[in-house]
């Protein structure tokens, strides 16, 4: 093996340093869209109406069901078909955020049946407002719960960020692709971005475990 | 479960009217995106052998063993799920031939897609160990068992019990995970449409057609998982 | 010279700073039976967990029919056992536990053999047949097949007890074999226990909260409190004329209890 650090500091850095920009920015965004679409979903997917919660729950098995990857293609092709003509990285944004929020849903939705019955029964007795019992009694108690899940969600889009590298978005992933069609070489570039998600990862956990700790702590004493 | 089994004939039973509705025009990718759907079901396969194993490895590794041992199992876990899978990919087929490793595209993307989802499946299986109640292991050592006795025939057996939902899941997205695979040139079911689509430009009926196939696999798959659990835990519920 | 069944020497056994056992000795002779009692958190159940070898000691000898336990002698000195001495020793203990402990997965015929069959080398025929032996000795020749699911508690213990037996023990643990059961199961469970003490073949440890059955089927009492024993004798003596204040305090309280 050769590993040049001439070319890993010269070449490959300062691009990487660009692209991670990229990375962290479509996750951010991701994500986001993911914490809101999540809550639309679950209200949809809760419905009293069947006509609304059971389409909500046939549409999140069916994009849990299949890849994110077919997902990002279907909607890099199909928007043009439209009409809309978006930049791949929106497009992708908007991909991997619908595929999450299918997720979220499922978290928020878990995290709130978490909540004993008995909780709800004592809001009624208590003659609570539904704003109140919620503000107050089930959503501090089902945050614990939701809180860490939802913190593994953020690291797993920021590990489905390199998908974005198919449809051209010049994330980590793309940059070294790009790099090692350049130079041909892939050693340094795909070293360095596997080195990158995988500190990311690790410091994420660690953040996560945190606030967790922190969330168990300040809620449920 | 039976809405989405009907769910799952209504999907078969569209496909079918499809390819009789438009038959000429599916002539002319279906075919493609069907020898994508055997490579995809190959590499599932495969790596799903590879991911059951370092499961089960690791996790016992994970759960039982001390030192060196307890380490690399540790190692493996931390480092596999937190890198990347596509960086995996990438890295097992255009770095590992530096080191003198080169792989088949077949070989890399079992073996990265194995170990990626062996290091989710160990934590999984560490947790099933951990969940079998500690008087199992004292009546074996009250009985005298021997510690490996104990773990394949007491512990394990009753762990798989405990692991088999987590397992599922997993299986299901293994299976699309195998969608990187074009990473290392290989033309599965979602390499497979895009190529059609930039001949052919039908977008919504390859990408229909493809998403459905997934669909359908992880209904399968799903089901498959049930029948297992019901099996599997039947001596298991507190009461018969 | 005969040697006790079970010795300890000086026992200390503690979670930290919290002394379980405090420097016990102790010893039940071959073929004695031996029935523990005492308040909560006072040790008795520590001692049947530490000489079945669940949980370690910090300091002081255990010996089993005259052979340390957790010590095996090297060149003439003690020194700490290694797994194999530990087995080796260990096969002439039996233990019952309070939640009975059967392996789910298997049917009340299997968890019978299992041990027979992986850790004694016996044929799958002969332990069968001694097994089906046992489980008609305590009454359960038509429940074999059955998971430990499909049975009661009471059946659910007479089946463990019937398992321990198959490993030819010849020191039998009991560790409040009654204390999860519902109460019209307990007699059908005790009797079993009966009938294994009056045989004379076993040295029976039981730790009970069953007061009348303690006082029946034992040749003596040792009543345990703060991790120490503070006074045995035979049942009778023990019983109706307890000499210790907290053995008196105790028993009163047990008794007013019902």
């Amino acid at each position: 093996m050769d590993w040049r650090w001439d070319f890993t500091f010269d070449v490959v850095l300062p691009k990487m340093w660009e692209a991670a920009g990229v990375t962290v920015w479509a996750t951010v965004a991701s994500f986001v869209l993911a914490l809101i679409g999540g809550l639309i979903l679950m209200l949809l997917k809760t419905h009293r109406s069947p006509w609304i919660s059971r389409p909500a729950t046939e549409f999140i098995e069916f994009i849990r069901a299949t890849p994110l990857l077919v997902q990002i293609f279907f909607l890099f092709f199909l928007l043009p078909d439209f009409g809309i003509t978006l930049p791949p990285l929106t497009t992708g944004i908007l991909a991997i955020g619908i595929y999450n929020s299918a997720l979220c849903a499922e978290v928020y939705r878990a995290g709130f049946q978490a909540v004993p019955k008995g909780q709800w029964e004592a809001c009624i007795a208590l003659n609570l407002s539904t704003y109140r019992t919620f503000r107050d009694v089930i959503i501090p108690q089902s945050l614990p719960p939701i809180v860490p899940a939802l913190g593994n969600y953020l690291v797993a889009i920021f590990k489905e960020t390199p998908l974005l590298s198919f449809v051209a978005v010049a994330e980590i992933m793309q940059i070294s692709k790009l790099i090692g069609a350049e130079y041909y070489r892939f050693t340094e570039a795909v070293t360095i971005a596997g080195i990158f998600f995988l500190v990311m990862s690790l410091i994420a956990a660690f953040l996560i475990r945190l606030v967790e700790n922190y969330v168990k702590r300040s809620i449920l004493h | 479960m039976v809405p989405r089994i009907a769910i799952v004939i209504g999907l078969a039973a569209f496909l079918a009217g499809l390819s009789v509705a438009t038959f000429a025009e599916l002539k002319m990718f279906l075919p493609a995106i069907l020898r994508g759907a055997v490579v995809t079901v190959q590499i599932s396969v495969l790596s799903w052998l590879v991911f059951m194993a370092m499961s089960l490895i690791a996790g016992v590794a994970r759960a039982k063993a001390s030192g060196a041992v307890l380490w690399l199992a540790v190692g493996y876990i931390e480092v596999f799920r937190g890198t990347s899978l596509l960086v995996i990919l990438f890295w097992l087929f255009f770095v590992m031939p530096e080191f003198g490793l080169t792989m088949s595209p077949v070989l890399a993307g079992v073996l990265g897609i194995g170990l990626n989802f062996g290091a989710y499946g160990a934590e999984i299986a560490r947790g099933a160990i951990g969940a079998v109640p500690r008087g199992q292991t004292e009546a074996t050592i009250a009985l005298n068992i021997s510690p490996w006795n104990r773990m394949t025939r007491i512990i394990l057996p009753q762990a798989i019990a405990i692991m088999i939902p987590g397992m599922v899941n997993l299986t299901i997205e293994l299976i699309k995970a195998t969608a990187l695979v074009s990473a290392v040139t290989l033309v599965d079911i979602t390499y497979a449409s895009v190529q059609q689509n930039q001949l052919h430009f039908r977008t919504v009926e390859i990408f229909a057609i493809t998403l459905m196939l997934y669909y359908c696999f992880a209904q399968f798959v799903r089901f498959g998982g049930d029948a297992l659990e019901e099996r599997f835990s039947r001596h298991l519920s507190k009461r018969v | 010279m005969t040697h006790p069944m079970i010795q300890f020497d000086k026992v200390l056994k503690a979670y930290g700073a919290l002394q379980v056992l405090k420097d016990l000795d102790f010893s039940v002779g071959k073929g004695e039976v031996v029935s523990i009692i005492g308040p909560s958190g006072s040790g008795k159940t520590t001692v049947l967990r530490v000489l079945m070898t669940l949980e370690g000691i910090q300091d002081g000898t255990m010996y089993v029919d005259g052979e340390p336990l957790n010590r095996m002698q090297k060149n003439g000195v003690l020194v700490d056992a290694s797994k194999a001495h530990v087995r080796r020793i260990r096969s002439k203990i039996g233990m019952v536990f309070q939640n009975f402990n059967l392996f789910p997965h298997m049917t009340a015929l299997e968890n019978c053999i299992e041990a027979p069959v992986h850790t004694l080398g016996q044929s799958k025929a002969e332990a069968t047949e001694e097994a089906m032996r046992l489980l008609t000795m305590v009454g359960l020749a038509d429940k074999a097949g059955h998971y430990p699911s499909q049975l009661s508690g009471g059946q659910q213990q007479r089946v463990a007890i019937a398992r321990t037996l198959a490993m030819h023990p010849e020191v039998l643990l009991f560790d409040e074999p009654t204390s999860a059961l519902d109460p019209e199961m307990v007699g059908e469970v005790l009797e079993v226990i009966r009938d294994l003490a009056k045989s004379g073949r076993y040295t029976i440890l039981l730790v009970t909260h069953q007061m009348g059955f303690a006082k029946e089927v034992s040749d003596r009492v040792c009543f345990f409190d703060g991790g120490r024993m503070v006074e045995q004798g035979a049942p009778d003596q023990l019983f109706d004329n307890p000499q210790n204040a907290r053995l008196q305090q105790f028993l009163s309280k047990v008794l007013e209890a019902g």
